[in-house]
């Protein structure tokens, strides 16, 4: 047995020589980061790393990565991601797509391989705009939003990213925030070690065509009243004083003080590893409820068995119990005539 | 039961070259189990054979009536048979719908057997007919055998204990066994197929074979069948045989291919009529390493193959023209990021939804232009149904060796067409490993080979290899994204000049037929097989004719330019409006002149013959 050693990297191993064209300010280039940041951190080997990505502002970030990457076209990122995968188990594979390319175009290849738990790292940078395309409202743009495509604002539903992911039955869904470095690092580090797929939606800033996308949550005054980081096994607490929580009534959540009769035990312990969706469903969209906090982190952390291992499971199956196939019986398999 | 080689008393036997049968009924009448059964028995007997499965788009429409017609045509003779023939010799009815649709195609004085217990006057009504056939003399021009089928099937069963419909369900076994009397020929390939199919229930086993037991029988004791009819083995090139449809030589086709490259098949696919056979057989072949992945859509299947082309797999994806029009995005990609891959267009009658179980070829000029911007890619055509093996055999190999993407266009009438087929031994197949790229020393993604002008094929997981592709136009080299207007001429030369060189693979074109004179008819895809029967038709009568076949339809062979300047006239028949003759005229120059058919039918044999005797009149 041969022993491989992995060489030490450093952040700068995984940049490119290529000069980075997102706009000055642009919240990507935290994101790009972090990812830098951690993957020399993981102890696997730069080659086994490949960023596949679709269209759009977020999709040049493989030719950022000294990683293998693929650009591939709008949308089809999960799809093609799922092909090398099924091929290559062992490749650690991330997508890097926007809320367009894989809530709106994309939609339909994102669930299935979220259903089919394939597993792909994705990272979703949500700033609720089409940006490449220069500010046409996205299906994670509010009801009502102007912008260029919409003057009169915009008559769309928005979609929760993570409600559909959860819907989608994804076995990891986590959220975190540009600016947030040391959280956003230690989400994608968790994403990492997943061994499914893992859809993260990083909460982003476009500064040239919808700045202050997230301004009412994540500005530093309004920060800590308007978010909740979840952490397994630790009750949902918040706020500027640690003093509200989240509770059960009945099927819905609830905010509430706490003190004057109300402790910690009787908040809602985060329980990430919860089999059932429902209640990774609930916290998903309750800041669509004024009042209530957004959660960042791990929404759901379950184990499922992978499709890729499936799939090569299958073959070996099969080859185990007919053997290796063998062409010629293979062409001649049926019923045949000799003609002399 | 063996062979019969003597005619039993009181009957006579004909020998006859070639006999053209059509089995036609219900879609719930077991109509294509029916032909398909004949024909691997006459195939086993040794005739050589085409035939022409007929079904229609709905599964079960209501029972009796003309849009549920199903119908199985097989033509199987003693010599060459090309087509699965222009008229019928014998036509097996189940029903009155099924009259009405097929019996134009019967012969004058033509074997017409009917199942008369499905004439009440119901039945009529449901095919739309105010007097019943079998009595009012329309169809005295043919020899009617009128046959209580259910009758005969429900007395034959009748100490089985069987349910009603499941006793209906054996009445076209009774026919088929009328059938292998009437030709001749032995129950044994069909007996085995039931026992095949019906393993774990001994009943219908029983219950199948007495019904063609009964039927076989049936012919021999009454007095109504006085002749039957020998076909003799036809004398085809010597080898080991097998039975093969369009479909299932292009699933082993790839098969092969993988083996002959040594890297396992991918193949991402959408079900979709005529072409999901050919994901059903693959899904099988998981000893030979093969990966099938049913996609959510048309789209992830060809992204899908691109993915598994990039991680160095011999990637395919297979559709019809409606999964084309959606794949068209991702070829731009395959050709733009210069992966391997193989896109099969089993095409089918469109436009948009179309015709799905019916046949066309009118997918030519997409598969040559359908593209975004200038994006060519090579394009083959399988001849006939044993041919598509070899097609999809070379289609990988040019893929692999151009690093291109490439398509293969089949049809609705080869996928589901079948014909006797040599079994080739692996050794005679071309071998061509594929290459993957692994020294780090002055790797460039967008190097090329002089030759091929082929890029290197570096795989995710090669150490030290670590670079980025992708649909945005790049420096021809670096493979760096480059918007650089001199470039982008560049690189839209070199991927057009990649594809041309293809053309250096392509054997010169040696037409069948005369080498030169008065007509040369060029055509490609499943129309080999009429073209080359009316084509010998008429060369008997003293006409100069010579036919070009094509399999390469992108780029073309070299030296066509020369030979189609060899005869007086040239004619193109096609079943779509034009297309491969507007390409021939706008390349060559040539007064090319087409002969369309778009019926969701293949030609007839006697139509290319009149249409030759026109332009040669």
């Amino acid at each position: 047995m041969t022993t491989t050693t992995i060489p030490v990297y450093t952040k700068k191993d995984f940049q490119t020589d290529q000069e980075v064209r997102w706009c000055p300010g642009c919240g990507d280039y935290a994101i790009l980061s972090a990812v830098q940041s951690v993957f020399p951190e993981l102890g696997i080997p730069r080659e086994k790393f490949v960023i596949v990505s679709g269209i759009g502002c977020s999709s040049r970030f493989p030719y950022y990565m000294n990683t293998y990457g693929f650009h591939t076209i709008h949308g089809r990122a999960p799809a093609v991601a799922t092909g090398l995968k099924i091929v290559h188990p062992e490749l650690e594979v991330w997508v890097a797509t926007g809320d367009g390319d894989s809530l709106s175009i994309g939609g339909n290849h994102t669930i299935h391989m979220l259903r089919r738990n394939v597993g792909i790292k994705v990272l979703m940078f949500n700033n609720r705009i089409y940006g490449l395309t220069k500010g046409q409202y996205s299906p994670t743009s509010e009801f009502g939003k102007k912008t260029k495509s919409t003057p009169y604002g915009s008559p769309d539903r928005p979609f929760h990213p993570l409600s559909l992911a959860l819907g989608a039955d994804a076995t990891f869904v986590a959220r975190s925030v540009d600016v947030f470095q040391p959280h956003l690092k230690a989400t994608v580090k968790r994403a990492a070690a997943h061994k499914g797929a893992a859809f993260i939606e990083i909460l982003q800033n476009c500064n040239i065509f919808n700045d202050g996308a997230w301004e009412s949550v994540v500005e530093k005054e309004v920060r800590d009243d308007h978010i909740i980081a979840l952490e397994h096994g630790k009750p949902l607490i918040f706020g500027k004083n640690k003093d509200k929580g989240i509770r059960m009534n009945g099927l819905e959540l609830e905010v509430v003080q706490v003190g004057n009769g109300i402790a910690e035990k009787d908040l809602i312990v985060h329980d990430e590893k919860n089999e059932n969706p429902a209640y990774a469903f609930l916290l998903s969209r309750m800041d669509s409820t004024p009042g209530f906090p957004t959660p960042i982190g791990v929404l759901r952390a379950v184990e499922a068995v992978r499709y890729e291992d499936r799939i090569a499971e299958q073959i070996r199956e099969v080859t185990a119990k007919r053997g290796k196939g063998d062409l010629a019986k293979l062409l001649q398999q049926g019923d045949t005539w000799e003609v002399k | 039961m063996g062979t019969i080689t003597q005619s039993p008393p009181g009957k006579t036997r004909e020998i006859l070259e070639k006999a053209v049968i059509r089995f036609c009924g219900d879609s719930g009448d077991g109509i294509q189990v029916t032909g398909g059964q004949f024909t691997n028995t006459v195939a086993l007997y040794g005739n050589d054979l085409a035939t022409f499965p007929d079904y229609p788009a709905e599964i079960r429409a209501p029972a009796g009536t003309l849009p549920g017609v199903s119908g199985f045509q097989v033509h199987f003779g003693s010599t060459e048979v090309f087509t699965p023939g222009d008229s019928v010799d014998a036509l097996v009815v189940m029903n009155p719908a099924a009259l009405k649709m097929n019996l134009a195609d019967l012969k004058k004085n033509g074997l017409l057997i009917v199942n008369e217990d499905n004439f009440e006057a119901g039945d009529l009504k449901k095919a739309q007919m105010t007097s019943n056939p079998l009595e009012d003399h329309s169809l005295d021009a043919y020899q009617l055998f009128p046959v209580a089928l259910m009758k005969l099937t429900s007395a034959a069963l009748k100490d089985l204990g069987l349910d009603a419909k499941s006793v209906d369900r054996c009445k076209n076994f009774f026919a088929l066994g009328m059938c292998y009397w009437l030709y001749n020929r032995p129950l044994d390939s069909t007996y085995r197929w039931i026992e095949d199919k019906f393993n774990k229930k001994p009943l219908l086993i029983e219950a199948n074979k007495l019904a063609m037991k009964a039927g076989y029988a049936y012919c021999e004791a009454t007095e109504a069948f006085q002749v039957s009819y020998e076909i003799p083995p036809a004398k085809l090139e010597p080898g080991l045989y097998r039975n093969i449809s369009g479909n299932t030589a292009l699933a082993l086709g790839f098969v092969a291919a993988s083996q002959q490259a040594g890297i396992p098949l991918f193949l991402g696919s959408y079900p979709i009529t005529p072409a999901s056979d050919v994901l059903h057989e693959l899904s099988m072949y998981k000893d030979f390493g093969v990966m099938t992945f049913q996609a959510e859509d048309e789209i992830a299947a060809v992204t899908s193959a691109i993915g598994a082309s990039y991680a160095g797999a011999l990637a395919i994806t297979t559709t019809s023209g409606p999964g084309m029009a959606l794949k068209t995005e991702a070829l731009g990609l395959a050709v733009a990021v210069e992966l391997p891959l193989v896109i099969c267009n089993i095409q089918r009658g469109g436009p948009s939804t179309g015709l799905p179980t019916k046949t066309e070829q009118a997918d030519l000029l997409q598969a040559l232009y359908g593209r975004n911007s200038e994006a060519p890619i090579p394009v083959l055509a399988t001849a006939t149904p044993g041919d598509c093996f070899w097609v999809a055999l070379e289609a990988s190999r040019i893929a692999l060796k151009y690093m291109v993407p490439v398509i293969v266009l089949s049809d609705g009438y080869l996928a589901n067409g079948a014909e006797p087929w040599r079994v080739p031994q692996p050794s005679e197949l071309p071998a061509f490993p594929a290459h993957f790229t692994t020294n780090p020393e002055g790797f460039m993604p967008y190097s090329r080979d002089p030759n091929t002008l082929a890029r290197p094929w570096a795989i995710p997981g090669t150490p030290g290899l670590e670079h980025r592709i992708g649909g945005i136009e790049k420096q021809d080299g670096t493979g760096n994204i480059n918007y650089e207007p001199l470039n982008h001429e560049k690189m839209c030369r070199l991927r057009a000049a990649k594809v041309e060189a293809v053309a250096q693979e392509i054997p010169d074109v040696v037409p069948a037929g005369d080498p030169a004179g008065d007509l040369l008819i060029v055509g490609w895809g499943s129309t080999y097989g009429p073209i080359t029967a009316a084509m010998k038709a008429q060369r008997a009568k003293g006409r100069k004719i010579g036919h070009v076949h094509l399999r390469f339809l992108n780029p073309l062979p070299k030296n066509l330019g020369e030979v189609l300047k060899r005869y007086k006239k040239i004619l193109v028949p096609e079943m779509n409006m034009g297309q491969l003759v507007m390409v021939l005229r706008a390349k060559y120059l040539v007064d090319a002149q087409g002969y369309d058919k778009i019926q969701g039918k293949p030609f007839r044999t006697s139509e290319i013959e009149a249409k030759m005797e026109e332009v040669l009149a």
